[in-house]
């Protein structure tokens, strides 16, 4: 069985999203690791959840890029080890340099709380195996600060290298203007560093895994991660 | 001890919504001669070191780790005489 570390930093809030995502519903083993601690021994996976961590004080994530778990989650990361930085997770990755560019504010300046449609770029990476490419998935955003940025050549670099794997698109799966909902370059909701182990992505799987509770399309992306674990 | 005002601002190719947007509220109240806003941070530090040129060096290393962003932001450092 997979077993699962979720970080927690002070003011993260969907870490036990993420821990009833993968415990209750993946039935994956699932443990938090507090920000003080330095053991990620035995990890098959790190979730780097949504939040607000330390306030997002200065810049999101910039404070806790430098927590002690994160020394380590970075150590882990460079050795292959499959890291997901979920919407302030995604920030946090951004500040650690294990992913390459910065978030902005949101063009409009709104925080963004709702179901948006993302398209699923490529399937090249455990996080997407199991899917289908062009796929449609609709999943939560719940931001103020997910306006991708990158430069021209950075940018080149993430499409050449097949590195993104969400972009926002409308119900059609069109990357129309208005499917942009934060203003981010090339419509890129989520994006792998290189080795494609470690995955940053703004909207929120952990929170549409129950048909119960409204939708379930997260879930597909936690089943090709769980899927691909267990091949490894 | 030093004192050095460090103000990090968003580099002139990102687009800043806030400036954007108080510009645009500074329009509305009929400033329409102001013709750009961008809004940065300014952050004061106070440093022990023995001379200027070490407080630099400390100020330095510690915007381009922590107080700015260098992949969208730039700082500037002044010593108060």
């Amino acid at each position: 069985m997979a077993r699962v570390g979720v970080i927690v930093f002070p003011g993260s809030n969907c870490d036990h999203d993420a821990y009833h995502a993968l415990k209750h519903v993946m039935n994956a083993e699932v443990t938090f690791l507090w920000h003080k601690e330095t053991d990620v021994s035995g990890l098959d996976m790190i979730i780097v959840p949504g939040g607000f961590s330390y306030g997002d004080y200065l810049r999101s994530g910039a404070i806790a890029r430098f927590s002690p778990i994160m020394q380590e989650l970075i150590r882990y990361a460079q050795k292959g080890g499959p890291v997901m930085g979920i919407c302030n997770g995604f920030q946090i990755l951004l500040e650690a340099g294990l992913i390459p560019g910065a978030m902005r504010h949101n063009e409009q300046l709104k925080f963004i709380c709702k179901d948006v449609h993302i398209r699923v770029e490529s399937t090249q990476s455990i996080y997407t195996s199991s899917l289908q490419k062009d796929q449609l998935l609709t999943i939560p955003v719940s931001h103020g600060e997910g306006n991708y940025y990158i430069d021209n050549d950075g940018l080149k670099e993430l499409q050449d290298n097949d590195q993104v794997l969400f972009r926002y698109v409308n119900a059609q799966g069109e990357t129309t203007p208005e499917a942009n909902i934060n203003g981010s370059i090339d419509h890129i909701a989520g994006i792998t560093n290189k080795h494609k182990n470690v995955l940053g992505m703004m909207p929120h799987p952990e929170r549409a895994m129950e048909r119960l509770l409204g939708k379930e399309d997260g879930k597909h992306i936690f089943e090709s991660i769980l899927q691909a674990l267990a091949i490894a | 001890m030093f004192k050095a005002k460090v103000n990090v601002t968003l580099r002139p190719s990102i687009l800043d919504p806030k400036g954007k947007a108080a510009h645009h509220a500074l329009q509305n109240l009929g400033l329409t001669n102001i013709e750009g806003v961008r809004i940065g941070k300014f952050i004061e530090i106070d440093v022990q070191a023995s001379n200027e040129e070490e407080a630099r060096g400390i100020v330095e290393s510690a915007c381009s780790k922590l107080l700015a962003n260098e992949v969208m932001e730039d700082f500037e450092i002044q010593f108060e005489s």
